[in-house]
């Protein structure tokens, strides 16, 4: 899960990281009122969309004054803000964080996940920051520098130390950055992170360390430990449709093309993708129903499926273990009889019960049709989607 | 002989009076496998269907001298089941569970380090020597012994690669499901060691996803150890980027496991490439003559 810059703020904030004094705001009064509040300015004026390079896209302002505080906030707001990490559609900016302005004499770049070479906790830092960093590691990696966390020890003093003296600080940034180090540790253990970024982090003309940006992504698995992380989530970030497929353990995401899937396991839906493009179609969703699919859940997966206007197919592939190839197809067919599917339908079945599930697949009167493999499957709903485009 | 289990094996289930623990218990004693027992905390000295449970792992080893241990507890209880494990001293832990906490795995790791427990999964099927023993949730009837190893990190795609090997009636000596998590016990690397050195097992089937570098890894040893053909497929060429496709492992990031480096590094290593997922068996054939 992804959370906004403020609320990773507010976290860091409270397990003790310098961050910058700062307010999320609502609307452009709001804006000029807390850049009073935070003292005398420049400001900050930064849109807060999950996705990084908002400074490019005119997504992050300097106001010298608090009426420019509300100019800025107010072109913000309602702003289509795209960046390359947005995709070319953007993202609406419906928060402005505002900050205290600090100067600058240097940036740098700190993160910590989880490096599965290792299985370890890995800090990686850089005295290059403020740019992004997978630019840096692909043509100067020898400037980045890595620590490896021992789980029970955790990030030891002299693990910072060691990092904090390669990034070239003098003594008195040494001593900030050995706590810094240590506390962002303890936050992305202590809230699970999957990601924690700080680019960049910044020393100011006081001689102060300080982080200016933070990303902070939580595990999806651990949540159930952070309900009040938890409610950070924000619904507005997300494809609607995913949120949807997430309500009834559907894993769905909507892709480019129009012929819709629908299949058990997460390998075998991607490796479903993968044959639909081999046979010259495009794939228009993942979707995996998982391992126990109920028929409510087939029936809400092709309700999803069919709720995306290119879908012009769609393609089933079960792989039955222990679920059961007669309860899958009871389930296409009362999903099928209860929405109505318009479009041309093919069905592969393999596993257990597979022939019964062939049998009442046959007898309900569906327009499918069935397919005996993978291939064969995958071949028959390119042709039928393409044939259909032909004919209109 | 096979990998890791075989007749002899004996299994208890940790999370047994469980809906999903006991489901799989009963299927896998049908099956044939010595389901020796099982662990719930609270429930020891009852008997489920036929099994006895024990409150502890070490009380169930004691008992029943089991040497392997499948675990369906859920996901905030499976990294202390897994290490409560270890530390009874089994040999062969499984934990089929899906939804563990990566940083719950960063510490099992360093548990385990050390000890001499092997560790398959987590969010995986499970493991089958077929006819012998099967351990986890797969078709039973799908399988035949033979030659074949298959190791992947998906379920069902493990099952439409021992579906094609069947249905030409080529055997397989081990199945391992290794699991679609980044951080997990046993890597693909750690299987195809286990079976180059396993007389029965001729040639093997590797599954991989997008993201990591474990196939990479896997493929270095093929090139320079391994003596027996290896023919792979790589799920997620259509994948976007950046993109969580179901499994937590499944993400390209950064640029880095996307599938057509690793199937060009696989390739690179003399394994053969599958472009198709319904072509598995076929490519194996390619490499090796039953």
């Amino acid at each position: 899960m992804n959370i906004h810059e403020y609320q990773a703020k507010a976290i860091l904030r409270n397990f003790g990281v310098p961050v910058p004094d700062g307010h999320v705001v609502y609307n452009s009064n709001q804006a000029r009122d807390w850049a009073r509040r935070l003292g005398e300015g420049p400001w900050a004026v930064k849109a807060q969309i999950h996705a990084g390079g908002r400074g490019k896209g005119g997504g992050i302002k300097i106001a010298r004054t608090a009426d420019e505080v509300k100019k800025f906030t107010r072109e913000m707001f309602g702003m289509r803000l795209v960046t390359h990490q947005t995709g070319p559609e953007g993202k609406i900016v419906k928060r402005v964080l505002i900050e205290k302005g600090s100067n600058i004499v240097d940036e740098f770049y700190l993160s910590f996940l989880v490096d599965r070479t290792t299985d370890r906790v890995t800090l990686m830092a850089s005295a290059e920051g403020g740019v992004n960093i997978e630019e840096v590691a692909a043509t100067t990696p020898e400037k980045i520098f890595f620590e490896t966390v021992d789980p029970i020890a955790g990030l030891s003093a002299y693990q910072a130390r060691k990092i904090a003296f390669k990034l070239g600080f003098a003594m008195p940034q040494v001593k900030q950055a050995v706590p810094l180090l240590q506390k962002l540790y303890k936050t992305f253990i202590d809230c699970d992170c999957s990601l924690l970024e700080i680019n960049p982090l910044v020393l100011t003309d006081k001689g102060d360390l300080l982080c200016l940006d933070a990303k902070l992504n939580l595990e999806d698995n651990a949540l159930f430990r952070h309900l009040q992380i938890r409610d950070l989530r924000d619904y507005d970030e997300e494809d609607p449709m995913e949120i949807e497929a997430s309500q009834y353990d559907l894993s769905y995401i909507a892709l480019d093309g129009n012929i819709g899937c629908m299949v058990n396991g997460a390998g075998l839906a991607m490796a479903t993708m993968d044959i639909i493009k081999l046979y010259g179609g495009d794939p228009a969703n993942f979707l995996d129903v998982g391992g126990g699919a109920t028929i409510e859940r087939v029936t809400e997966a092709f309700k999803i499926i069919l709720s995306d206007d290119k879908v012009e197919g769609i393609l089933v592939n079960i792989f039955g273990g222990i679920m059961k190839c007669d309860v899958i197809a009871t389930g296409i067919i009362e999903a099928a009889q209860q929405i109505g599917v318009s479009v041309p339908l093919v069905v592969r079945l393999e596993g257990t019960n597979v022939a019964l599930g062939k049998k009442l697949l046959a007898e309900s009167g569906l327009n499918l049709v069935s397919a005996d493999s993978m291939a064969d499957a995958a071949e028959k709903i390119v042709k039928a989607v393409k044939g259909q485009g032909d004919a209109s | 002989m096979s990998i890791l289990i075989d007749k002899n094996t004996k299994v208890i289930t940790q999370g047994i009076t469980g809906a999903t623990g006991l489901f799989h218990a009963q299927g896998a004693r049908d099956y044939g496998t010595q389901m020796v027992g099982g662990v719930t905390p609270g429930k020891g000295g009852t008997t489920i269907d036929g099994f006895p449970v024990f409150d502890t792992v070490e009380q169930a080893v004691q008992s029943t001298g089991a040497t392997a241990s499948v675990i369906y507890v859920p996901p905030i209880g499976s990294a202390d089941a897994i290490m409560e494990a270890a530390d009874a001293g089994i040999e062969l832990i499984i934990c089929i569970t899906e939804g563990v906490p990566v940083l719950d795995m960063v510490k099992v790791n360093k548990f385990l380090e050390g000890k001499s427990s092997r560790l398959i999964g987590p969010n995986c099927p499970g493991v089958i020597t077929p006819d012998q023993c099967k351990i986890g949730i797969m078709p039973g009837y799908i399988h035949q012994p033979g030659p074949v190893g298959v190791v992947s990190r998906s379920g069902t795609l493990t099952y439409e690669a021992v579906w094609q090997l069947s249905s030409r009636n080529i055997g397989q000596s081990t199945c391992v499901g290794i699991g679609g998590d980044p951080v997990n016990g046993t890597s693909h690397l750690d299987v195809l060691k286990m079976f180059e050195n396993d007389p029965d097992t001729e040639a093997v089937i590797m599954i991989g996803e997008i993201g990591g570098d474990a196939e990479e890894q896997a493929a270095d040893y093929v090139r320079d150890h391994m003596s027996k053909p290896v023919a792979a497929f790589i799920a997620g060429a259509t994948a976007p980027a950046g993109k969580r496709m179901g499994h937590a492992g499944a993400i390209i990031s950064g640029g880095k496991g996307d599938a057509v480096s690793k199937k060009s590094h696989l390739a690179a290593c003399g394994i053969a490439i599958a472009d198709s997922p319904a072509a598995m068996a076929e490519a194996l054939l390619t490499v090796w003559t039953p």
